[in-house]
Parts: structure tokens; C-alpha cells; sequence
């Protein structure tokens, strides 16, 4: 990372959003760099290499779905899409398409910030290894030695439940889909078994949760999939 | 090309589309090729009219052409679209008919039809190729069509007279004066008999010698003399309506009317047609009168389908056919000329000699009697009677007992006069006799009364007249009372007998007229279309012993049962034949001319304001819908279902916009609602921003951040009003489609306090979900959303600090999931209502109200519950607060998960 701080690709039409982010970004020591369409916004992302992608999902010219697919041809930049309320299919399809994260308008600065700074970390790991303990509040994941811990007790976990807390660790503070949770864990071939992931999703929370219906750690994002909190 | 010029039409195209929305405006022009004979080359110059018109490709059809091998006119048809014939199999036999159907889906300009006259084979839509014809006129397709004249449907007894060839292929006269032009193909008799014998004219399967005898010269010159006549005829109603159309004055009287008195006689039919010549001679309209007299009753099947054939015979030359009552034929005539101005009666003249017209005159008599100011036109059926049908007429078969009866009753009879009178008393015996005589009339019918007037003389010449128990006689005035006393009884049972028909027919027509009424008055109880459907259907099978199914338009074009009674449906292809009776307003099915071998007829439902459906009757005995009196009922029936139907439908629209008037109101309460609602935050946010862009280098930094929380607060605000807002419109429009999963309310419930969780800081949430609970098929984004209002709500209407509970619990087929506050609760009474878009809370002092917002959260909560078929309520908790719970049915299997075998990971 260069010492005048991140670069951010901001693909975004609306000059009014633009604005707000610019100077809420700048303000937080992230460099800029805008763009109003999808075609330029691929162009900007080729010549500048930013370090992370913001991509508002309605553009004018071309999908947002699209742009994150062509991107992912050949960028690993973390991108986070940003949506309206109820386009969940819309994000579930960025997402499944290599998208990293989203956010749903109208959201605040400080949720913006919390989103980037889990992208970077995600880029800046999966360039090196990925850390071998994850450190949450009460929860701890040794993926070394495959153990977890609640408040210093360990609990047992069979091993779906396991191999699922692995795969949110390792994505730790990113939304994950359904489809990949359940293609990660059980396989391809069970991707639209959404109530395997549902029934085990419950059990883990009954292990690792105070209150399984308030939920800390395993936060459920309705109908897109889950997120392991990090802080 | 540019883009430019790829999407400017082409002229032509424009034109031909122009041309095809003509087409299909207006009717079709009939073009006759007229003959007095067959060879006189019709076809040919039908297709040498055609070939000038075929100069676009394809505009040009021809659907039926015979050219019965003849080169020349098989050279004309080169080049011209020929339509497959569609083949019939009628017993064994292949009969390749006009394929109906493929014309009017092909719509060319012109469709070539030939033989207009042609019968079509059984189990075609029409029996006839004319009403084929019809069709595709009617459809907007222009026909060149050919015809002798010896088919005209009002010439055939003239033709029968001149040539002996009683032709039985005719087409309405109606049909021929609709035509766009009749153009006469003419060829003098010695040519016509020169190509005969060259052998140009085919002459199909007809016997040689009959058709000898059709060619004699002699015809031929009568029928080019009718052929001339008819056009010329034509001609001359062009001339009329050219005539009328440049405003010169009509020649003849406009108000003179004709009727013409149908009766069950074979002659009737000539007498028809000679009443529609006369008609169209005189170009004025004309009635067919039958009067259902008590006799009529009586009238074998035979006479009662032959009526109903004359009667379809004038409705198909064009006159008003009417049916009245009445107890002498000629005064209810009368009655109906006055009533509805009729100038000329024609009637039939009596051909046989009735004893009865020797006393007092024939129906010609007592009309002419009775007529005044009308004209009276009595003429005579010429040559054979005509059998239009024979309907398969089973004659009654008297029963023996009744004679037997009579018989007894009169040796009865005499008996106890012979043994209480003696042979004395002669006065007192002949009174016991007529007595006699009056019961059987009265009791056993007219034959049996008959039987007893003889007896009653031939028992008073063998017990009471010297020598007695022999018919001989020997006294004179014995002699005259034996003549009187036959007399006496002879009219006795006459009377006896008109007594007992008028009875009979008064009977009936009260029965019907308290059938009608009761009819009537059940439709006018009965509320709603598909109700009325129901009791019409029930009642008219009931009056007419069959089937009745009713149709009405389905809202895509074309027609729906509303209601069938008894269940199955009957063969045949009901819709097509409903669907013709609808479109073209007339009668379908059996006993009409369209699809006769259907058995059900098929009556449109036509109110004052237009059709509103298809009344369908399949009676159980097929000829039942002949008798005319029937038919009357039907028609009745019919008339009173559509009225009724019409009266519902307009009561259904006018509950519909009473129904947009309140959608209405509803729009304006949430625009005066969303306007308030919206325009407050935005004030608020619009005061606090403008003050920071004004004063933002004078104003202290704690009043800047003051001002930028109100804003950030404002906006929340207005966020979540415009988020409820746009959630409402899309839940009311049916716009959102449930994307059900299987999983745990713990979830939604997790979830929705997650996203609530700035919100709820400050507040003790306690959960309380059952353990165990089955996973639910729900969308958990829209349960998410009612749970989210759910909790906005109690936050809303409870003190700050105050706990809320968040519980789920298992029941019977269904999960119920609660949020209960520890506020001041729902006053009594709106328990129901504050789930109403746009309710507020009366009560003034809850805290509430200051809160404000749309009252969108909880209507957008029962919203989305009941989409998952749910039911939401709210209820005050007797620890205070109030309590809202939604239940979700547990519908189907949950998928199985499979359980893991395994123990922990260590």
C-alpha cells in the first residue's frame, strides 16, 4: 500500500452520491479516483490498479453484474457493489459473480468505512497466508489445530459444523452467499439446498451464540447469506 | 444504409396495411355470376373477372371451382391460388367441401366460390354453401360466387311449374339482394343447346332423360326470361336506392305492410313464397302470422314440424315471423294487420270443402268479412303441395278403452231407463240417453262422445221404439225423435269437445304465464351473475326436459361456462357453435341452419344494452324444441336470463365503481397522508442544511453538530416512510413474488433485531423461541420486514427503556411469532383497525402520535403475512402492553436434511 493511502475506483452516475463519497473518503485518508459509467469505470480500473472497487449496481450503460464479471477476468481488486433496498437478487448475482461485498443505500459513512477496511484486509491476507487464529468478542478459531473456544471453553463441533465456521473465518467480516457456503462446504452439487445450510447455520449459532436469536457472531443477511463479525 | 432509413416504411407496405385495415372494416362485396341454366358459361367468366383482379400475387383465392374437365376453363385457373378442398367422409363416401376455416384464416381479397346453391355434406358448420358464403363476407373478404336462377329460393315453385324439376338447392333471395353486383352471364337458348349436344355442358349424375327434359327449348327461353327478369329486378333496386340516396321520392307507398297466414297445411309454403314476391314487388316488409289456436295442440307431430318448417321458410325470405294466440285464427289475424299496421293480408285459399265453411264461411271469408280498410290477397298453392321437411311424426295411437267406457256407459244407460221408464216414457228415456252421451263427451274425449251419440240413437230405436230390441222402426215420429236425438248428441259432443280444448289451452297458458312469473320472480331474488346462471339453468332444463349450459365472454375474446347443470358435456364442439351464436347474434345449432347436427341449440342472450351471453339447450328428445309453442317458452326464458344477467352485470359494474370511488378516496387520504408525512423531515432537513451552508463559518461547533444530527435524524425519518411507502405499493400491486425457503424463524428473528439494533439501544430485548420449532416455508426477507415494523412499533409506542419480547412458538399446522412492549397498549376497539393503512390512534395523549409517521408499518406487516396465508392481531396484555402475533402455516413436507453421524471435531 502506498504511504498516500488506499485507492478507491468509485463507479457511480449519480453526482450527488459521488460528492458525499468523495469528501467523506478524502476525509478518511483514501485516494480517489471517479467515474461515471461502467465502460470507463473498466478503463480506470485497468490503467490505475486500484486497491479497492466501489461499483453502484445501476448504471446507465452498462449492469453492474456485468462490469464485476469483466473485471474479474483479470483484477483481484476487492469489489464492493452498492445497491437500493430490495434488489437482493441483484446483489446475490454480483456477489455469486466475484464481487466481494455491498451496501445497501442509504447507508452511513462509518458502515462504508467498516466495509472498505475488511476488503483491504481480505487483500492484503490472501497476498499472504491467511491468518491461522480468528479473534472475535468471546469466540475463538484456532484453524490450526481445528479447535474453538467460547469465552475460553472449548466446544466440540461435528465436522460440517466445523468445515462451515472454517469457510466464514476464513471470509471473515464479508457477506458470503448461500450458494457458496453451500458449495464450499457440501459441494456443488447441493448449491440450492439453502435449509442444509439453514438447519446447520442454527445448530453452530446454539454452540457459539449467547442468545441464538440475537445473534453476535453469525449475523444472517436476509436473503443473500451470512457474516461472521469481526469486531 | 443509415439507421435512418431502415426504419422509414416502405410506401407500399404502408400501403397494403392500410388497405387490410379497410378490409377488415367493412363486409364483403358479393359478386353473382347469374344464369338461366347451367352451360351457360358462368364459371368461365367468373374466373376470367377474377384473373383481372389476381394482379397482386396472392390477393386472389380460390376456394371451390368446378370445371368439370373442361380444358378451357382449366386454363384460367393457372396461375391462381387454389385452396385444398377439406374432405368429409359421409357414409363411405369422400365429399371434398369449401375448407371454411383455412379461407377465413387465409383472408385473401377474393375468395371464388362456386355453385352458391351447393348443399354442403353433413356435419359442415352450415348446411348450405350460402351461409358459408355469408361468413366470409362477413369477415371482410370479397366472393365471386355463381348461380342459376332456377335456385332462387322465392322462384322455385315457378320453376317447378315450367320445367316439372322441383329443385331442392336454394339460396334466399335475402342473400342475392345483399350482393355488390349481379352480373348476368347470357347465352341464347340454340346455343346453349348446341353446346349441349357438342357436349361442353356437364351434366353431372343427373338422369339423361331428366336432364332432357330440363334442356327442352321451351324452358330454356322460360328461365333466360326469369334470369332476365331477376336482374332486371335488381337493376331496378339499385335505380330505387339511387335514387333515394339522391333524395327523389320514393314511388311507392312506405307504409304499406304484408302479412301472410301460416298454417301447418302443405300448401303453406307456396303461399309464403308467393307473399315474399309480392313483398319484394313492392319492396315493403313483411310478416309471417301463425295462430296457436286451441286446436293446435292436437295437431300431429307430422303438421306441427311441417308449421315450423313454414315458419323457418319466411324467416329465411326475409319476413318478420310472429306466433300469436288466439281462439279463432281469423280475428287474432285481424287483431295483429290493426296492431301493427298491416295494409294486405295474403292467405292461403280453401281447397278442400269443409261442411263446417258451409255455415260459417272459410278463414278466407271471415278475414275478408272482418277486414275494413285492409286489403285481402287470397291465393291458391299451385301444383304438388310441397313438403318442406318431414320431421319423423309418430301419429297417436287412440286407446281402446275410452270406446270400451263409452260404450258400457251408454248399454248402462239405457238399461235403467228401459227399467225405471219402461217404454212409456219416452222423454224422460232420451234425457237419460243425452246424459249419458254428455259424460262420455265430457270425460272420454271427442271419438269415444261420438261413439255414444250413435249408440245413444241406436239403443233409444232398439230398447224404446216399437218393435222393441230391434232397429227396425215402424213408427214416424219415432223416426224424427231418432234423427233429433242423433243430432242433439252429435253437437253435444262437439261442444263437450271445444269446451275441454279451451279449458286445455287456458291451462297451459296459465301454466307458462305462472311459470314465466314464478321464473321471473326467482331471477329478480337472485343476486350476482353466476347465481343467476345457476337458477336460469336449473329452471329452463326443468321447463324443457334437457341439458342448458350458459356461456358469457371470458375477457380474452372469446367465451366461458358460467354454469353447466348436470355435470357432463354434451358431444360435439359446443364452444365453436356457441362462440358463431354469439358473434353473429343468432341462433345455433339444432333446428337452425347453422351446425344443425349439434345436438343442443344455442340462443344468444341479447339485453338492451347488447349480448351478455350464449343460453345452451340440449333437450333429451331432440324433436322437443320444434313445437313451436316451445320455442316460444325458450325465447321467453331466454329474454327474461338476459334481462336478468344484464341487470346483474350492471349491478357487478356499478359495485366496482363504488369500489374505484373508495380506491379513490383511499389514494387522496395518502397523498394529503404522504405529503404531510414527507414534507415534515424534509423541512426539518431543508432548515437544519441551509443554516450550515449560510452560517457555517459563524455558527460554534456544537450547534453545527446539532444541526448535522437533526439532519441525519430527519433522513432516517424520511427513509423509513419512503421505505414503508414503497414496500405498501409493492405488496398492494402484487408485484412481489415470495421467494418461500425452508428454514428457522430464529433466523428472521436473529435477523431482523440485528438490522434493529441501533434502535433498540437503551431496551432489554428477552427472546423466547421455542426449541425444536420445524422450519417454515417462508421468504424471510418479507418476514424480516414485518418483524422489523413490528419492533419499529413497539419502540414507538412504549417508553424508552421499557423490554420488549421477541418469542416464537409451535402450534397446531403453523408457527406464531410475537413481539410484545410494555407501553400503553392499543386502545380498546382499534384492535382490528390498526393494522388499516393510514390509521392513527385516536387517543390523543399517547405519545404516539407525536411520533407521527404514515401508519404504513402495520398494514405493510398484515400484508406480508397474509401473502404467506398467515393471520396478524394484536391483543392488550394483562400485564399492559400490547402484544402483536402473526401465525405462518406450516404448508407441505420440509425437504429432509441429513443428520450428521459424526461426533465433534476435537
Amino acid at each position: 500500500m502506498s504511504d498516500a493511502g488506499p485507492l478507491v475506483l468509485l463507479v457511480e452516475d449519480e453526482s450527488q452520491m459521488r460528492r458525499f463519497l468523495r469528501v467523506c473518503l478524502a476525509g478518511r485518508g483514501f485516494r480517489l479516483v471517479e467515474s461515471e459509467t461502467g465502460q470507463d469505470g473498466l478503463v480506470q480500473a485497468a490503467t490505475r490498479n486500484p486497491d479497492v472497487v466501489l461499483l453502484d449496481l445501476g448504471l446507465p450503460d452498462l449492469d453492474g453484474v456485468e462490469v464485476t464479471r469483466r473485471l474479474r477476468e483479470w483484477s483481484q481488486a476487492p469489489v464492493i457493489v452498492i445497491s437500493a433496498r430490495g434488489q437482493e437478487a441483484d446483489k446475490v448475482a454480483a456477489l455469486d459473480a466475484g464481487a466481494d461485498d455491498y451496501l445497501t443505500k442509504p447507508f452511513g459513512v462509518e458502515e462504508l468505512q467498516a466495509r472498505i477496511r475488511v476488503a483491504l484486509r481480505h487483500r492484503e491476507r490472501s497476498a499472504e497466508h491467511p491468518e491461522p487464529v480468528f479473534e472475535a468478542g468471546d469466540l475463538r478459531v484456532d484453524l490450526h489445530r481445528r479447535q474453538v473456544y467460547v469465552g475460553g471453553t472449548e466446544v466440540h463441533l461435528t465436522p460440517i459444523e466445523y468445515k462451515l465456521l472454517a469457510t466464514l473465518v476464513r471470509y471473515a467480516g464479508r457477506v458470503i452467499t448461500h450458494r457458496q457456503l453451500l458449495t464450499d462446504v457440501w459441494g456443488v452439487a447441493y448449491a440450492t439446498q439453502t435449509q442444509y445450510l439453514r438447519v446447520f447455520m442454527g445448530q453452530l449459532r446454539h454452540k457459539l451464540e449467547a442468545d441464538p436469536a440475537q445473534p453476535k457472531h453469525l449475523l444472517t443477511e436476509p436473503g443473500v447469506g451470512y457474516r461472521l463479525r469481526v469486531e | 444504409m443509415s439507421p435512418m432509413d431502415a426504419s422509414r416504411p416502405d410506401p407500399d407496405e404502408l400501403l397494403e396495411r392500410v388497405q387490410a385495415q379497410e378490409r377488415a372494416s367493412r363486409r364483403g362485396r358479393l359478386t353473382v355470376f347469374f344464369g338461366a341454366a347451367p352451360g351457360v358459361g358462368k364459371t368461365y367468366a367468373m374466373l376470367q373477372a377474377a384473373r383481372e383482379e389476381a394482379s397482386l400475387p396472392g390477393s386472389v383465392l380460390v376456394g371451390v371451382v368446378e370445371t368439370h374437365g373442361r380444358a378451357e376453363t382449366e386454363a384460367l385457373l393457372f396461375g391462381l391460388e387454389v385452396l385444398p378442398r377439406r374432405e368429409i367422409d359421409y357414409r363411405g363416401v369422400r365429399l371434398a367441401e369449401l375448407d371454411l376455416d383455412a379461407a377465413l384464416a387465409r383472408r385473401p381479397s377474393l375468395l371464388l366460390v362456386d355453385e352458391l346453391a351447393h348443399t354442403n355434406a353433413p356435419g359442415s358448420r352450415h348446411p348450405k354453401r350460402w351461409q358459408d358464403v355469408e361468413e366470409v363476407l362477413d369477415a371482410g373478404i370479397d366472393v365471386y360466387t355463381t348461380l342459376n336462377v332456377q335456385h332462387v329460393e322465392s322462384l322455385t315453385d315457378v320453376v317447378a311449374r315450367i320445367t316439372g324439376v322441383v329443385v331442392r338447392e336454394t339460396v334466399p333471395d335475402s342473400v342475392i339482394e345483399r350482393a355488390h353486383e349481379v352480373r348476368l352471364v347470357d347465352l341464347p337458348p340454340d346455343e346453349l343447346i348446341g353446346r349441349l349436344n357438342e357436349g361442353k355442358v356437364c351434366l353431372g349424375d343427373r338422369a339423361a332423360t331428366a336432364a332432357e327434359h330440363f334442356f327442352r327449348k321451351g324452358n330454356l327461353i322460360a328461365l333466360r326470361e326469369m334470369a332476365l327478369r331477376q336482374t332486371a329486378a335488381g337493376v331496378d333496386r339499385q335505380m330505387d336506392e339511387w335514387r333515394r340516396d339522391h333524395g327523389i321520392e320514393r314511388v311507392w307507398s312506405p307504409t304499406d305492410r304484408i302479412a301472410v297466414c301460416v298454417s301447418p297445411s302443405p300448401f303453406s309454403a307456396q303461399i309464403v313464397r308467393a307473399a315474399s314476391r309480392m313483398a319484394k314487388g313492392l319492396h315493403v316488409p313483411w310478416f309471417a302470422v301463425h295462430v296457436e289456436t286451441p286446436e293446435y295442440r292436437r295437431l300431429p307431430d307430422a303438421a306441427k314440424s311441417r308449421l315450423a318448417a313454414h315458419l323457418r321458410l319466411a324467416t329465411r325470405l326475409g319476413a318478420e315471423v310472429v306466433v300469436v294466440p288466439g281462439e279463432r285464427t281469423a280475428e287474432a289475424v285481424l287483431a295483429f294487420a290493426r296492431g301493427r299496421g298491416v295494409t294486405k293480408i295474403v292467405v292461403g285459399k280453401p281447397r278442400i270443402n269443409r261442411l263446417r265453411d258451409r255455415f260459417r264461411g272459410s278463414l278466407v271469408d271471415e278475414i275478408v268479412r272482418g277486414s275494413g280498410a285492409i286489403d285481402v290477397l287470397a291465393t291458391a298453392g299451385e301444383g304438388e303441395p310441397e313438403s318442406v321437411t318431414a320431421g319423423p311424426g309418430g301419429q297417436k295411437r287412440a286407446a281402446a278403452w275410452p270406446y270400451l267406457a263409452s260404450a258400457g256407459i251408454m248399454v248402462a244407460c239405457a238399461t235403467a231407463a228401459r227399467l225405471l221408464f219402461g217404454v212409456d216414457n219416452i222423454a224422460d228415456s232420451v234425457m237419460v240417453l243425452l246424459l249419458g252421451v254428455v259424460v262420455a263427451a265430457l270425460r272420454l274425449g271427442y271419438g269415444p262422445s261420438l261413439l255414444a251419440a250413435g249408440l245413444s240413437a241406436l239403443a233409444f230405436d232398439f230398447a224404446f221404439t216399437p218393435p222393441y230390441f230391434s232397429f227396425a222402426m215402424d213408427h214416424a215420429p219415432h223416426v224424427l225423435t231418432f234423427v233429433v236425438m242423433f243430432v242433439v248428441a252429435f253437437v253435444i259432443s262437439h261442444l263437450a269437445r271445444r269446451a275441454r280444448d279451451q279449458a286445455q289451452a287456458a291451462r297451459e297458458r296459465e301454466q307458462r304465464t305462472a311459470m314465466l312469473y314464478a321464473f321471473t320472480r326467482e331471477l329478480a331474488r337472485t343476486p350476482g351473475t353466476e347465481a343467476l346462471a345457476a337458477v336460469a339453468a336449473g329452471e329452463i332444463a326443468k321447463a324443457l326436459d334437457g341439458r342448458v349450459a350458459v356461456f358469457v365472454p371470458d375477457g380474452a375474446g372469446g367465451l366461458r361456462v358460467l354454469h353447466r347443470n348436470r355435470g357432463e358435456k354434451p358431444a360435439g364442439d359446443e364452444a365453436a357453435v356457441a362462440r358463431w351464436a354469439w358473434e353473429h347474434e343468432r341462433d345455433a345449432g339444432l333446428g337452425t341452419d347453422t351446425l344443425p347436427s349439434t345436438p343442443g341449440l344455442y340462443v344468444p342472450l341479447v339485453g338492451s344494452r347488447g349480448r351478455v351471453g350464449v343460453l345452451a339447450v340440449t333437450p333429451v328428445a331432440p324433436a322437443a324444441l320444434q313445437d313451436v309453442s316451445r320455442r316460444r317458452l325458450l325465447d321467453a326464458l331466454a329474454t327474461q336470463t338476459a334481462t336478468a344477467m344484464e341487470r346483474a352485470l350492471l349491478a357487478e359494474e356499478t359495485q366496482q365503481v363504488r369500489l374505484d370511488a373508495e380506491r379513490e378516496h383511499l389514494r387522496n387520504t395518502l397523498l394529503g397522508s404522504v405529503s404531510h408525512d414527507l414534507r415534515t423531515p424534509l423541512a426539518g432537513i431543508t432548515g437544519a442544511a441551509s443554516t450550515l451552508v449560510a452560517d457555517a463559518d459563524t455558527l460554534p461547533a456544537a450547534t453545527r453538530r446539532d444541526l448535522a444530527q437533526s439532519i441525519a435524524e430527519e433522513a432516517d425519518r424520511l427513509g423509513r416512510r419512503v421505505r414503508d411507502l414503497l414496500d405498501m405499493t409493492r405488496l398492494e400491486s402484487r408485484a412481489v413474488e415470495l421467494h418461500r425457503e425452508w428454514q428457522p424463524v430464529e433466523e428472521v428473528i436473529g435477523a431482523a433485531l440485528a438490522g434493529m439494533e441501533g434502535a433498540l439501544a437503551g431496551r432489554e430485548v428477552r427472546t423466547a423461541v421455542a426449541p425444536d420449532l420445524p422450519l417454515v416455508p417462508i421468504d424471510a426477507v418479507l418476514i424480516e420486514k414485518a418483524l422489523v415494523n413490528l419492533l419499529e412499533n413497539a419502540v414507538k409506542y412504549s417508553p424508552p427503556g421499557t423490554p420488549i419480547e421477541v418469542g416464537a412458538a409451535g402450534s397446531q399446522g403453523e408457527v406464531v411469532v410475537w413481539v410484545a412492549d410494555r407501553g400503553p397498549g392499543v386502545p380498546t376497539g382499534e384492535e382490528s383497525r390498526v393494522f388499516e393503512k393510514f390509521w392513527r390512534s385516536r387517543d390523543a395523549g399517547n405519545a404516539s402520535v407525536r411520533a407521527g409517521g404514515v401508519g404504513l408499518g402495520l398494514a405493510v406487516c398484515r400484508a406480508a403475512v397474509e401473502l404467506h396465508g398467515g393471520r396478524i392481531r394484536v391483543e392488550n396484555l394483562a400485564e399492559g402492553g400490547a402484544a402483536f402475533r402473526f401465525s405462518l402455516p406450516l404448508r407441505g413436507t420440509p425437504p429432509a436434511v441429513p443428520t450428521e453421524d459424526g461426533e465433534g471435531s476435537g
